[in-house]
């Protein structure tokens, strides 16, 4: 009886693995990761609209099909590993696009390395997603930038002196961008106590009432609040209810369609840095992605989307340099990647395998994103 | 700290523990009849929140309509939610543990069905203006939610009291607290009464996702994992079975998470670990919470 039951079993096994071996050779699959659901879904869906433009568009590599496995990572760092593991061992891709959520990237990053599968990141911009792992890109600028911009906007375009910084202690993201934001913004004002005051928060707080009130006691001129659109949205509403109607600015992190639509005339006039814009097209791939966009998904595209969108042609790009579909082929044809023409603009690798790209500022006008301006990379 | 300081954090306070207590009452009042942890009761709040939202989005109702149906249809989901997810094992005579795992098992399905079916992005929900309409007495910034959510917490209190010692449904209630196979020789029809415990519970639910909607307009099927296990942690402090408990259990939760922040404010990160030391604190010195009774084991 057992043994019958052994033999059922070995057979199927023995199916599944013929099945999922076959057609290894004539395709060329590359696995997605991104929050599809959870506190971050609207940046992964975003990137994932990117992703499958760009499928549609280009759907063959050296005479080969290209197969998408797509896996939801949930917002969660946990399942972040788990579903690049499920890409690896259970889809055998051969390259990994994702994942919105720097935290996210880093819980996942790991896996990719020690399976030695390339992966493209499309908007994890602290620094640590890719340094000490020569398997992670990125299609995106990094945080030392970033905070770069918003300090400089701050203290040029706002002519604030004296800012405080709200941050989400439980994303690696916050925590970074707050930091390097700082860093700038000191540098500019040459004076350590030009930022008053930071306070903290947590992913899936919803009342800031307390740490707004602690800040709005200091007085700044302006607050950074490097966190998610979600929570941001929450956090500048209580801030305006609390009587608080100085200047807010975010991150790349705040752009997506819930910031406005929660916020509504609370985030009017709230400036974010965040990696392109539809308004102002930077290269001829800029112009195809957007119209194609258009006609696909009936609006503009997010900075999210064209990352994706950019991260998938990215590493199309590279299989056809190395000729080849080895994972080890991709991740060194990835490391040359030089002036490529993107939709966000043209990427070259740095030796850390991160993009040196131009920021872009936008400004919430109207209840739309307005694009306010553009800065060159230092 | 100046004292406009302070009274901006107090009045801060109010709106966040009166949410807590509000939520709260719906847990200890199912518990407090059935002995059972709804641990779906996190979930029912936003099921509630989300019909309401729909209401106003699809069927163009008005806000206060829409809010009644979404209290109506949650009070059915719950109900519902008994008939598939509890009867069947209390009919089998299943141990409480049993009842327990299948109260996570429903507050797993909520989520998870509500991810497919309406995905995981957030939604803005809808605030009547004069709820966030808000007012400044000096520096101190005043919502109407001051007002508001006290007051609905307040009325539900009273509503439950009246409900459970005053009418002869809430008189079977109590027996059905009381025992069982007792109440059961008296007549009462126990299926009935638990399902309008139920109904009443998850009704509860539905105000105050609705109410915790309102304050913080950004829903999705899984915001209510948090305000659910925070607002079980409230019911326990007060001594979970016992009304008037889970509301000052709701407040002393509420001013410890702002209160923490305002007196420590280097420390905001930890904040929820300021606020749960000090409820452990509490607990280690009255274990059945600051007004549950003490639990006689019935042989």
């Amino acid at each position: 009886m057992l043994g019958k039951r052994f033999g059922v079993l070995l057979v199927l096994l023995a199916f599944i693995m013929v099945f999922s071996g076959t057609g290894l050779a004539d395709e060329v699959r590359i696995g997605v990761y991104e929050p599809l659901t959870g506190p971050m879904a609207a940046g992964g869906q975003m990137t994932l609209e990117g992703i499958r433009l760009a499928h549609e568009l280009y759907p063959t590599v050296l005479g080969k099909e290209v197969r998408l496995f797509v896996e939801d990572n949930k917002t969660d760092k946990a399942e972040a590993a788990l579903t690049v593991s499920r890409l690896i061992e259970l889809h055998r891709v051969n390259a990994i696009i994702g994942t919105y959520g720097s935290s996210l990237a880093m819980s996942g990053g790991p896996v990719a390395e020690t399976a030695g599968i390339p992966v493209m990141g499309c908007s994890p911009t602290h620094p640590l997603v890719t340094e000490g792992n020569d398997y992670y890109f990125r299609a995106c600028f990094i945080d030392p930038f970033q905070g770069h911009i918003m300090a400089t906007y701050a203290y040029h375009t706002l002519g604030a002196r004296e800012v405080a910084i709200i941050q989400d202690i439980a994303q690696d993201y916050s925590v970074g961008l707050s930091h390097f934001f700082r860093q700038a913004f000191v540098e500019l004002t040459g004076d350590p106590a030009s930022v008053v005051g930071m306070s903290s928060y947590q992913t899936l707080d919803t009342d800031f009432t307390a740490q707004l009130t602690y800040l709005r006691g200091l007085n700044p001129d302006a607050v950074f609040a490097p966190g998610y659109y979600g929570d941001v949205a929450l956090l500048i509403t209580q801030a305006r209810e609390l009587g608080m109607d100085i200047p807010f600015l975010g991150g790349d992190a705040c752009e997506a369609p819930e910031f406005i639509e929660i916020g509504g005339q609370n985030v009017e006039g709230v400036a974010i840095s965040t990696h392109y814009s539809a308004d102002a097209p930077v290269t001829e791939e800029s112009t195809k992605f957007v119209e194609a966009f258009y006609e696909k998904y009936g609006h503009a595209p997010s900075a999210f989307a064209a990352l994706g969108y950019d991260a998938y042609l990215l590493i199309l790009d590279a299989i056809e340099r190395a000729g080849s579909i080895e994972p080890e082929d991709i991740r060194f044809a990835l490391s040359q990647t030089e002036g490529f023409e993107g939709a966000t603009g043209f990427i070259t690798m740095d030796e850390t395998g991160n993009a040196v790209k131009t920021g872009v500022i936008l400004q919430v006008q109207d209840g739309e994103f307005i694009y306010a301006g553009s800065v060159e990379p230092q | 700290m100046s004292l406009t300081h302070f009274f901006q954090h107090f009045t801060n306070a109010i709106y966040l523990g009166s949410l807590y207590a509000l939520i709260a009452i719906g847990y200890t009042m199912v518990y407090g009849i059935l002995r059972l942890i709804n641990f779906a009761h996190g979930e029912l709040l936003i099921v509630g929140a989300f019909i309401a939202y729909y209401g106003i989005l699809i069927f163009h109702l008005p806000w206060w309509l829409s809010f009644l149906v979404a209290i109506a249809l949650g009070a059915f989901v719950g109900v519902s939610l008994e008939r598939i997810a509890y009867r069947p094992l209390r009919q089998r005579d299943a141990p409480r543990i049993s009842l327990l795992v299948s109260a996570i098992g429903a507050s797993f399905f909520l989520q998870n069905i509500g991810l497919v079916i309406i995905g995981g992005r957030h939604k803005a929900f809808y605030r009547p203006p004069f709820f966030a309409q808000t007012t400044q007495l000096g520096e101190v910034s005043v919502m109407n939610f001051l007002f508001v959510i006290p007051l609905v917490t307040l009325l539900i209190l009273g509503g439950v009291f009246f409900l459970v010692y005053r009418t002869r449904t809430g008189m079977a209630m109590r027996a059905l607290a009381k025992d069982y196979p007792t109440a059961r020789l008296m007549g009462i029809n126990i299926n009935r009464i638990i399902a309008y415990t139920f109904a009443l519970g998850s009704g509860l639910a539905a105000i105050g996702g609705i109410m915790y909607a309102m304050r913080y307009p950004a829903i999705h099927p899984l915001a209510g994992v948090l305000p659910g296990i925070k607002c079980f942690i409230a019911a326990v402090v007060g001594g979970i079975g016992n009304v008037p408990g889970a509301v000052i259990g709701g407040f002393i939760l509420g001013f410890l998470e702002i209160m923490g922040i305002a007196f420590f404010p280097h420390l905001a990160g930890y904040r929820d670990a300021i606020a749960f030391i000090v409820l452990l604190l509490i607990l280690s010195f009255k274990p059945t919470g600051l007004m549950g009774e003490q639990v006689v084991e019935k042989v």
